[in-house]
């Protein structure tokens, strides 16, 4: 199996395959990616298929915003996680209606403490440049001035922010104690959530880009981690580990199709029980939606990857020397690519959690959000957009399904062991971690063997 | 003059100690990031779950030594069982170097794929860990818990605060002192050690001086792998063993390594000092300690902590994000060994 | 016939041919020189005869011995030391590290070896305890020598050694690298000051594109006008 993966990708690499039969063949990858959730929906059933080919179409998502940061241009997010939590903090913000009594409590010291906070960064910046520039202030004094500074505003935003913190979260804490969001159809948030994403990864780009590649790997470890964090502890803002359930839906509520007279025939007429009709209608609008979103940020990757601009990005991965010898500036570029990227991953977010109707900050793990990610990019072959969907669908199947099929290894190759022995319950209960194991060595077979992916990039 | 000396051992018993213990886990670990990047020019992801690994062999050997009734009383039992981990984890890093890591080196792949690779062989050691011994949080400490109980010490002293010294947080500080300075006399005065920091400085050089790359870089994967066991088992111990914890040390070691300079193991020292202080620093609660120091009446309403310990973790990357701003290079502008 | 010689050799980089049928050689006791404009191909013919380049056609022989297939390591085993023309040292080591690490193949005692360098270079003893890192340019190129010498080596190949040097300091190397073949080694080396060089030579080679232009011994290739002309600037 390996051997036959490995001869494949060194023909490609030494012949380049004919666009016409690898189109050919692309389009035989989509179509058993297709059977395959067919299969599903005869076997299992059409709902399944439906909430699979949900989450496919997400996935697919996310996977083409890491596979612009990566496939494009090389940089190494390893904090996707992080992207998409804050796409779903913005589908709090944006659908949940304002809570009145909370904002009266404590909007003033939220916006107070925030431009504090804002004050200080900004106040911190200037000592550390003006110092700099106008004494030549050097070593120590310097590093005191600045940590000073910041250290008094930082105090200032505390004692504005706390009181009005507590003040919030005392509000109705059983349903509210938190400010609330918009109150605006939800599906603004896809936009939004994009441009929460985007602001923060401007910000963790401006700080690691340009300097070894390794460290904006670390930086965004760190800033995934410390996003969760923030809306696990924040409950202000996110009600925390309390969660965000109910959220608004774009599309319409199984309950009031139920009741509709007219979809009680329509249902009649498919030949299947109103309940099952209406959760079907529910995922394929979804579906339908989610679809969409996914053609036109396909349209717009495919187009840019044309473009100059995409020959600049790959001229750029290929060669960062020789690029900026040539007077292209690298820095910046990457910080454009790195922010469309996150922007893409928010957006996938934030449909996420417009999906769930909920939004629980203990969800995010970093195996599931980030890691899982990379396996889809590198399965599906970076550097290509159409690789990266099909990764995000294929690998979103097999995770599903890898655990019932796990399982079912695990009790088959137990089978000849009694009831209740040790190492059959021990590997029993265990079957669920092989997935970890699973993606690891997945991920390193195709690194391995096929580094080029399923679909590998087109040489232009 | 007993309040400020109370207020000393306040500070002492919550910040001075278990900044000492922590520290020296995390330079231990940063160590081993560093040599690693030293050697083979790339950020070890998977360096948490090497820790993880060899912390499980050790308590897996302690599991048994305690059920064949065998201790080492005072200490813990888990000490005589280390040499075990160490076994274990020298030998995964030996297992996976062999058949992961080489043919990357012969293809002269670039870092950003041994990162990527890293996080394949991250996976591949977390699932594994989680198989053996499940995820769930394991107490392994037993012998005498404290050096000083805070009791004997106010008996002792008289003052109204109590210092305690865990009997982990003594092994620990111990132990990575013994470590860190076998690791610098090997390093700087055997003929391997220096053969190392010679590949490390300058690979071309280090061949035509007749160096064998692949034996400098078994010496370096046996040496992370103990580094990283004694510094997996000492988390344990101080705290308790949970997989899962293991790869959110990832940050603050990383952070550790690149404050004082990727590559340069004084550095990787003081950058886990510096992290284990920072974090505790910011994270303690003041106001008992302005309670003794302050005149009476103008005590503080508040708890007077910059950040709560839920944050602990953002501690390294700000401290990892003012060194990416500051000084890249880290402290002791590290490259090589 | 010569102590060390790579004849008629024939190879490049990447299936591009730099060197075609261009032989080079030394005998024990002698400074060879090769000398010629700007990607005459004078690095790549070191490189060649040191085997860190493979060859199409052509051998080296060392001392009678067909040395072609050998790596790089196992020619420092024959007695060939090396000084690479850039990162010729361990920066972040001490002076006397760097000697250590030179003579890293070498399981004798090497304090007898380490005291005939510091003779050579009195000054590298003085600053035995300081990172090579933090030398000056002519300091390192003594370092960089004195770890090639390390193994004792028969012969010693210097890839430009005065590069980015002062012209006195270029003179003092000169002065040190004539000692070196005093001992009976024989010294190959690479120039771009090319009339200095020849001043010292015993034998000159001038390479063009390559080939072999003109070979003589030092003070003949001076003599010759055509060479002045073309290649020393009158």
């Amino acid at each position: 199996m390996t051997q036959t993966t490995s001869q494949t990708s060194s023909q490609a690499t030494h012949n380049p395959v004919a666009p016409a039969s690898q189109s050919r063949r692309n389009i035989l990858l989509f179509g058993m990616m297709a059977l395959l959730l067919c299969f599903v929906g005869v076997v299992q059933s059409w709902n399944v298929t439906f909430s699979l080919l949900n989450m496919c179409l997400i996935s697919a998502i996310m996977a083409l915003g890491l596979n612009i940061q990566w496939g494009y241009a090389g940089l190494f997010n390893v904090g996707v996680m992080g992207f998409a939590a804050l796409g779903g903090l913005a589908g709090v913000l944006v659908s949940e209606a304002p809570v009145s009594a909370a904002w009266a409590a404590g909007g003033v010291g939220i916006v107070g403490g925030l431009i504090a906070g804002l004050a200080t960064i900004l106040a911190g910046l200037a000592v550390w440049r003006r110092t700099h520039r106008r004494t030549g202030m050097r070593g120590r004094s310097r590093y005191w001035l600045t940590g000073l500074t910041v250290l008094v505003g930082y105090t200032v935003m505390r004692m504005i922010i706390d009181p009005a913190v507590s003040a919030i979260e005392a509000i109705d804490p059983a349903r509210a104690g938190f400010l609330g969001g918009a109150g605006m159809p939800i599906i603004f948030s896809w936009a939004v959530g994009g441009i929460f994403a985007a602001s923060v990864a401007w910000v963790v780009g401006r700080i690691s880009l340009g300097l070894r590649s390794d460290y904006l790997a670390i930086a965004t470890l760190g800033i995934s981690e410390i996003i969760i964090y923030f809306l696990k502890f924040e409950d202000w803002l996110t009600r925390g580990v309390k969660n965000v359930a109910g959220l608004s839906r774009p599309v319409p509520y199984e309950v009031d199709l139920n009741k509709s007279a007219q979809f009680q025939d329509f249902a009649a007429s498919l030949g299947l029980s109103v309940v099952d009709a209406s959760s079907l209608v529910v995922k394929i609008s979804y579906a339908i939606l989610f679809t969409l979103v996914l053609l036109v940020i396909l349209w717009l990757c495919e187009t840019a990857l044309r473009s100059p601009w995409g020959r600049m990005m790959r001229a750029i991965r290929d060669n960062e020397t020789a690029a900026s010898a040539m007077g292209k500036n690298v820095t910046s570029r990457h910080l454009q690519v790195f922010v469309l990227g996150s922007a893409v991953v928010g957006i996938a977010g934030a449909m996420l959690t417009t999906l769930d109707g909920q939004f629980t900050p203990t969800s995010y793990q970093p195996l599931r959000f980030t890691f899982l990610i990379w396996v889809m990019v590198i399965i599906g072959g970076s550097g290509n957009n159409w690789g990266a969907v099909l990764g995000g669908f294929l690998i979103w199947f097999f995770w599903i399904e890898a655990e019932p099929m796990g399982l079912w290894a695990m009790d088959a190759l137990t089978s000849g062991m009694p009831d209740g022995h040790w190492l059959r319950e021990h590997l029993l209960d265990s079957a669920a971690h092989t997935r970890l194991m699973t993606m690891g060595l997945v991920l390193l077979l195709v690194l391995r063997f096929s580094p080029r992916g399923l679909i590998p990039e087109v040489k232009r | 003059m007993t309040d400020v000396l109370n207020a000393i051992v306040l500070l002492a018993n919550f910040v001075l100690v278990p900044g000492l213990a922590y520290g020296s886990q995390l330079a231990l670990g940063a160590l081993g990031v560093t040599l690693i990047y030293g050697i083979l020019r790339f950020s070890n992801l998977a360096h948490g779950e090497t820790m993880s690994f060899g912390a499980m062999v050790t308590i897996l050997v302690t599991w048994g030594l305690q059920a064949g009734g065998i201790n080492f009383h005072p200490l813990p039992t888990a000490l005589l069982a280390l040499p075990f981990g160490i076994v274990g984890a020298v030998a995964l890093c030996l297992i996976v170097d062999r058949l992961v890591y080489r043919y990357y080196r012969q293809q002269r792949s670039t870092s950003s794929i041994y990162l990527i690779v890293s996080i394949g062989v991250m996976l591949i050691t977390g699932g594994l860990i989680r198989f053996i011994i499940g995820p769930g949080d394991r107490k392994i400490t037993d012998g005498e818990r404290f050096i000083i109980k805070a009791r004997t010490f106010k008996e002792m002293t008289g003052l109204n605060e109590g210092l305690a010294i865990k009997t982990t947080q003594g092994v620990t500080v111990i132990a990575a002192f013994l470590v860190v300075g076998f690791v610098f006399w090997f390093l700087n005065r055997t003929r391997t050690g220096k053969a190392m920091r010679a590949y490390s400085d300058n690979e071309d050089l280090a061949l035509l001086s007749g160096i064998n790359p692949e034996r400098v870089v078994m010496i370096a994967w046996i040496m992370t792998g103990a580094l990283a066991t004694i510094a997996g088992t000492l988390y344990g111990l101080d705290k308790s063993f949970k997989p899962f914890t293991y790869m959110q040390l990832l940050l603050p070691i990383f952070a550790a390594a690149i404050v004082g300079g990727v590559g340069n193991p004084i550095g990787a020292i003081v950058g886990g000092f510096v992290v284990a202080f920072s974090e505790l620093i910011i994270t303690f609660a003041y106001r008992k300690v302005l309670m003794y120091l302050l005149p009476d009446g103008m005590a503080p309403e508040g708890m007077i902590q910059l950040l709560s310990t839920d944050y602990k973790f953002a501690v390294s990357f700000v401290i990892l994000v003012i060194v990416l701003l500051v000084k890249p290079t880290g402290i002791f502008s590290g490259k090589s060994l | 016939m010569t102590y060390l010689a790579g004849e008629m050799m024939t190879g490049g980089y990447g299936g591009v041919d730099i060197l075609h049928e261009c032989s080079i050689g030394v005998d024990r006791g002698q400074i060879a020189v090769v000398v010629g404009p700007n990607g005459a191909g004078k690095s790549t013919a070191m490189k060649a005869v040191f085997g860190m380049l493979g060859l199409r056609a052509g051998r080296v022989m060392l001392d009678g011995e067909d040395i072609s297939s050998l790596k790089p390591q196992e020619r420092v085993l024959k007695g060939m030391g090396f000084v690479p023309q850039n990162q010729n040292v361990f920066t972040s080591m001490t002076v006397e590290e760097n000697l250590e690490m030179g003579a890293f193949i070498r399981r004798d005692d090497i304090s007898q070896t380490m005291q005939q360098i510091y003779t050579l270079f009195p000054v590298l003893y003085e600053k035995r305890r300081q990172p090579a890192g933090e030398l000056s340019g002519g300091q390192r190129q003594q370092v960089a020598v004195g770890r090639a010498l390390m193994t004792q080596p028969q012969v010693l190949m210097l890839d430009e050694p005065t590069a980015g040097v002062s012209p006195i300091v270029m003179d003092e190397l000169f002065d040190r690298i004539i000692e070196v073949a005093k001992t009976g080694i024989a010294v190959l080396m690479v120039e771009q000051n090319a009339r200095q060089a020849l001043e010292i030579a015993d034998r000159g080679f001038v390479l063009v594109q390559g080939r072999n232009a003109y070979t003589d011994s030092g003070a003949a290739l001076l003599a010759n006008p055509e060479v002045r002309k073309a290649f020393l600037g009158g």
